[in-house]
């Protein structure tokens, strides 16, 4: 039972436990998953510990069978992709739990076991090796979040949770025939065995294969990015959703799309990655900057953000679609940043929300008198989210259209187009939220509070890794940049041996390759 | 050994008790004649294997009579249970009213 | 070491603490801080620049890899060389005189923590600006100083106008900030480094590109940068607006430091300007065409900030001519000369406002040289050396700047000329409006108290000696050779007599007999007003680009791609399930012993069936 583990199980121990309390006590229950999911979330301060002694590499590996036939082993392990991704999921948990404490009220119990329920799928889908096992919790995670908007959403949550369930069910089908297909041809689930068989050519896929593989995978993840023209189950199920499901969706659930990207497309079909390229570009590029002209014109503050998201992930596909060391490196660093600053607008969102029950920007109106420092946080947020440097965005979008340009510099010109749209419908919001005259209606049954204590504490850790991550780099990026470098060497190579060998062994002797070893 | 009853008469009589079992079940209203109408095709099913078995001289359908009766058994106990908590809760044993599952 | 951090760390500080928890401390106590901490920081520049000597070449402190990322490395690198010292001495400087004034300024204003953290923080970024050692850190103090600036015009969060202001301002820099982050990714892609001493070093052996090439093409992106932030021509329409902000902001960040920046970066990067001729050329053109355009606005509004606002425009525009002539020692020479002036001009105007509680329209005021002396008498030396009276500073920045104008194309020069005229012209015109004559105004005027009056005195003292006691190109030489050839004294005499004339015009026009300017605005009708209205620039962009661009996503991409195409598709599918679901639904009618009939209809069909094949296989 090593750390790895222990993080993976304790959410889940969490979770059954929840369920087993009592139904009516829901202050136990609140303090009960905060207890649990900061525990897990210090545990998992841990698994940093072997990144800074040694730099990168395969961590906290477990690797034992779980089913015989067909071959599907419990393969985890921390690499420096996942590390962060696991820890953005870890550290968000507890915050998400923080920021429903007052704003749910009904059916506690349940709200707070699928929170835990979420983590543990989350936190699953990082670090699992075996394609099986991943797709798994993959679907796992799944399921608590149709819960949280379904159960605990607003009006139209029945719509939004739906759309989103079968929007990422149709792309995961497509997937689980990828990875059913891959474990006919390989006889194996297993990702690090995989793609070590394609390095050495000994697994060879015709390029057609990989091109459907190739795509199989592609769009599984694309509609969870959510890449144009996929997205559009984001703006509803963010507007549906409870605070805590927008929060976790946006901040964590979508990274899960942009790490299978990384993960899985480019080391396994690389040649095919390489074919689609520039069109999965185009779509990146249109992405950005549709994303946010029509974050502009929305007149509801969590669909302004749900669109600012699109625009946000665009440069994430961009960057990993550059195939290079600057391009991985911006977009891996821009999912992080992606989940603390888009995850931190919609708590504020959230917050605001709690205090007025409206989300249309026309209600509101010079909020930043009544509440100078929910003003503030929002105002650093929006700024990290706009990509000031010394916050943390301006590294990853740098980063990611650095990368970009090395490529083709048209892409980045087009893309930076982005940049400046940012800041149109951030500041826009803002002004329209929080400056100018207090809008009398706001303070109308109650007088319009500033953060209490607990709100503030869910935001200050968020705030302080905007800045620790926009001025002190060296702690995140140089894990991440070697895993990226892996992953770099591993889609060359890929493309290397795929045209030397093509056409090459056949199955029944991959077989006997497999189980020889 | 005295002259056997022909095994097609055993037949033909299953076949007459499951063809009334599935008139019944279709037909009927009352959720306890519904019910019988199950045991009595059941029943036609045990009789032909029991004939086939005899025929055969093999004990294999013996054996699966015997584990229809249980199950058939087990069937009749849940089936009342519920048959009487339908009927407490809605004062009926028709079969149409009890359709809540629909929407 | 000589501990360069500590120079924009202490405005930091400053701002940590008083935004922290200025809401809690005496007003008092705020100012302090904020001052000590500028004034520390101005006292740790002159200590290391005495203790760094000459400084031939530059001088450089290493800290930390701010990021790494194959073999793209930044690091947190600051440098000193000739030109960063006198952009700090500049900023540290005229920063910590607006500092003092603001505290007299602001004495009534509320929000008083918040207007001296944003100081601090402006000043942490400017300084960062000029102490980059690298391109990106440069960027950093770049987009952190519009920040600053969006955060100080919005300073009045009550009122809407300073709001748009606020935002227009930091959306107009934002596109410039584009030009600037494309030329960074060039230069990486080229250089593979953003490190000024790496470039320059590579870039300088490089031939002169006669047509466009990569260095062009760097320099016209970085230069549209310098648009942006020092708003030149097309994007100079947010500092008209950032007017909006407090005086002392006007002054420290609309004047003297802020919008300077790209002259700072245009010097800073000679090395590639002076091998692209082409994007010269375009430079010294805005420069022309952004001086006397801003020039001819200027003459014609009536709001005291307004005026000095084009002012300001313009002036940059000449600093950019001079950078688009190559010399680019005289625009850091005027870029150090309206610093002074122009400070002063604000804080001036901003002592009159003050002292009219508020007022800034020059229709109300008038004959206030007598009520306000000493305002008049510091606000007098800039005005004449804004109008290039000899002597005074600006006049010796603005005559290097037409002599290297009409070294390269003496078209440049006579515009320069013209526009010069012009310059002294609205100067004095509003000189007179606001103190000659007799006071139109309502509110009784009085005298800005000494925490005012004090700092303007030493900008009055710098705006008269700052041209000839700073030597800003003979320092400067190691870095910008100076120019040759001959000192043509008529060209001198020329610019001198149109400043001259300008203040002669404006005298007979305002003073003399002040029903002229009426008349001629009725003459000229609708080029008066067209002229007035800003040439309806404004307007043109929000027609041309706002509108369009808002509209066009809500109409075609949100609500007919978003909502119509796309979800109609998803939803589509759908509703298209469900039709073909509900006719199978009938089947599915949930009583069971209809299931029991089709199961038995099955059998029997399926029983014939069966029979009848088995019928025909025998």
């Amino acid at each position: 039972m090593n750390l790895l583990n222990l993080v993976l199980a304790l959410p889940l121990a969490g979770f059954l436990v929840t369920l087993l309390l009592p139904k009516n006590n829901s202050h136990a229950i609140r303090l009960f998953s905060l207890v649990v999911s900061l525990a897990v979330f210090v545990l998992s301060l841990g698994l940093t510990a072997p990144f800074h002694a040694t730099g990168n590499g395969n961590w906290f590996v477990t690797d034992v069978p779980w089913i015989q036939s067909p071959e599907i082993r419990y393969h985890v392990g921390l690499d420096g992709l996942s590390l962060w991704l696991v820890l953005l999921s870890t550290l968000l948990t507890p915050v998400s739990i923080l920021v429903s404490w007052k704003y749910i009220d009904r059916r506690v119990k349940e709200f707070y076991a699928f929170l835990l329920l979420l983590e543990f799928g989350l936190i699953g889908v990082f670090v699992a090796w075996d394609l099986f096992l991943f797709y798994v919790f993959w679907e796992v995670s799944l399921v608590p979040m149709y819960f949280l908007i379904g159960v605990w959403g607003h009006e139209r949550r029945i719509y939004a949770a739906v759309k989103f369930f079968l929007y990422t069910m149709a792309g995961s089908v497509l997937m689980l025939a990828g990875i059913i297909f891959l474990y006919n041809k390989a006889g194996t689930f297993d990702y690090v065995n995989l793609v070590d068989l394609l390095q050495r050519g000994r697994l060879v896929l015709t390029s057609q294969e990989q091109l459907l593989l190739f795509l199989a995978f592609f769009v599984a993840f694309a509609i969870k990015v959510p890449l144009f023209p996929l997205h559009t189950w984001l703006p509803d199920a963010h507007v549906e959703a409870p605070t805590a499901g927008s929060i976790m969706l946006a901040a964590v659930m979508l990274k899960m799309g942009c790490y299978g990207l990384v993960r899985f497309c480019l080391p396994m079909f690389p040649q095919a990655a390489h074919q689609c390229q520039s069109w999965i570009v185009i779509l990146a590029i249109i992405g950005i900057i549709y994303g946010a002209l029509v974050a502009m014109v929305q007149p509801n503050m969590k669909k302004l953000v749900a669109y600012s998201s699109v625009s946000h992930l665009g440069f994430v596909v961009l960057g990993v679609f550059s195939f290079n060391q600057n391009g991985l490196d911006g977009a891996v660093y821009q999912m992080l940043n992606h989940g603390i600053s888009t995850g931190a607008l919609f708590m504020l969102v959230g917050y605001l929300y709690e205090r007025t029950h409206t989300l249309e920007i026309k209600d509101y109106g010079g909020v930043s008198t009544p509440a100078p420092m929910l003003a503030t946080v929002f105002l650093i947020t929006l700024l990290a989210s706009i990509g000031l440097p010394t916050l943390n965005n301006f590294v990853g979008e740098y980063l990611v259209l650095q990368g970009s340009a090395a490529v083709n510099f048209n892409w980045t010109v087009a893309a930076a187009v982005g940049v400046i749209l940012s800041a149109c419908y951030m500041l826009w919001l803002y002004q329209r939220v929080f400056v100018g005259e207090t809008n009398k209606d706001l303070s109308h049954h109650h007088p319009f509070l500033d953060l209490n204590g607990r709100e503030l504490a869910a935001a200050v850790p968020l705030l302080a890794l905007m800045v620790w991550m926009g001025v002190y780099t060296k702690t995140f990026l140089p894990v991440v940049s070697a895993a990226n470098q892996r992953i770099i060497e591993q889609s060359k190579t890929g493309v290397e041996t795929l045209v030397e060998k093509q056409g090459g062994k056949r199955i029944a002797e991959l077989r006997e390759l497999i189980h020889g070893r | 050994m005295p002259t056997t009853v022909p095994l097609n008469w055993y037949l033909i009589l299953s076949a007459i008790l499951f063809g009334l079992g599935i008139a019944g079940f279709i037909f009927r209203r009352n959720i306890i004649t519904v019910f019988m109408s199950i045991e009595l095709m059941l029943n036609a099913v045990n009789l032909s294997f029991i004939s086939f078995s005899y025929q055969l001289r093999q004990v294999d359908g013996h054996i699966f009579s015997f584990f229809v009766m249980v199950v058939a058994a087990a069937e009749a106990a849940v089936g009342l249970a519920i048959i009487l908590t339908v009927f407490k809760n809605r004062a009926t044993l028709a079969i149409d009213d009890v359709s809540s599952m629909k929407n | 070491m000589q501990h360069l951090w500590l120079i924009p760390l202490l405005p930091l500080t400053g701002f940590l603490i008083n935004g922290l928890f200025g809401k809690r401390l005496p007003n008092f106590l705020v100012s302090l801080i904020a001052v000590v901490s500028v004034a520390l920081s101005f006292g740790w520049v002159l200590k290391t620049l005495s203790a760094l000597g000459p400084l031939e070449t530059a001088y450089v402190e290493r800290y930390y890899t701010w990021f790494q990322s194959g073999a793209l490395n930044v690091g947190v690198d600051l440098a000193v060389d000739r030109l960063t010292a006198i952009m700090l001495l500049v900023v540290t400087g005229v920063g910590l005189l607006i500092h003092i004034y603001a505290i007299g300024y602001m004495a009534h204003e509320g929000g008083y923590y918040r207007f001296f953290s944003y100081m601090n923080l402006f000043m942490f970024f400017m300084l960062t600006l000029v102490l980059g050692a690298n391109f990106l850190l440069l960027f950093v103090g770049w987009e952190g100083v519009g920040l600053c600036s969006y955060l100080l015009i919005g300073f009045y969060t009550l009122k809407k106008s300073a709001g748009d202001a606020a935002k227009k301002a930091f959306i107009v820099n934002r596109i410039g900030d584009f030009g600037f982050a494309l030329a960074m990714f060039l230069v990486v892609v080229n250089f593979g480094t953003l490190d000024f001493q790496k470039v320059f070093d590579a870039a300088r052996p490089m031939p002169v590109e006669q047509s466009a090439g990569l260095l062009t093409a760097i320099a016209l992106l970085l230069f549209v940068g310098a648009t942006g932030k020092s708003a030149q021509v097309p994007l100079y329409v947010w500092l008209p607006d950032a007017m909006e902000g407090p005086t002392p902001v006007s002054a420290l960040i609309h004047a003297a430091t802020m919008v300077t920046a790209g002259v700072y970066m245009t010097a800073r990067s000679a090395v590639i300007f002076e091998r692209a001729p082409v994007a010269m050329d375009v430079v010294a053109v805005v420069g022309v065409i952004t001086a006397a355009m801003a020039a001819t606005i200027g003459i014609t509004q009536f709001d005291i900030k307004k005026v000095f606002a084009y002012s300001t425009v313009s002036q940059l525009g000449y600093m950019f001519i001079a950078c688009g002539v190559g010399a680019f020692s005289a625009g850091v020479y005027h870029l150090v000369t309206h610093a002074f002036f122009k400070a002063l001009l604000f804080l001036g105007a901003g002592s009159v406002i003050h002292a009219l509680g508020g007022e800034q329209d020059l229709r109300h005021m008038g004959g206030l040289m007598k009520k306000i002396p000493i305002t008049f008498g510091v606000l007098a030396c800039a005005w004449l050396a804004i109008s290039g009276v000899p002597g005074f500073s600006g006049f010796y920045s603005k005559d290097e700047i037409l002599m290297a104008a009409h070294h390269s194309s003496p078209w440049i020069y006579w515009v320069g000329v013209v526009t010069a005229g012009m310059t002294a012209f609205y100067v004095s015109r509003a000189m007179f409006l606001c103190f000659f004559g007799s006071y139109r105004g309502h509110h009784h005027p009085h005298e800005s108290p000494f925490v005012m009056w004090g700092p303007l005195a030493v900008l009055a003292v710098l705006s008269v000696i700052g041209g000839w006691y700073f030597q800003v190109p003979h320092y400067l030489a190691p870095m910008f050779p100076l120019a040759e050839g001959a000192h043509d004294e008529t060209l001198v005499y020329i610019s001198v007599a149109f400043g001259f004339g300008g203040i002669a015009l404006a005298y007979l026009m305002y003073v003399v007999s002040p029903g002229i300017p009426d008349a001629i605005s009725n003459a000229l009708g609708p080029i008066y007003r067209l002229v007035y209205r800003k040439y309806l620039v404004d307007e043109l962009y929000n027609a041309v680009i706002v509108s369009p661009l808002v509209n066009g996503s809500r109409t075609v991409l949100w609500r007919f791609v978003d909502a119509g195409l796309i979800d109609g598709i998803v939803n589509g599918t759908a509703t298209l399930s469900r039709t073909v679901g509900g006719m199978l639904r009938l089947f599915q009618s949930g009583s069971i012993r209809s299931y029991a009939a089709w199961v038995t209809v099955g059998c029997v069909v399926v029983l014939v069936a069966l029979g009848v094949m088995a019928g025909g296989a025998q």
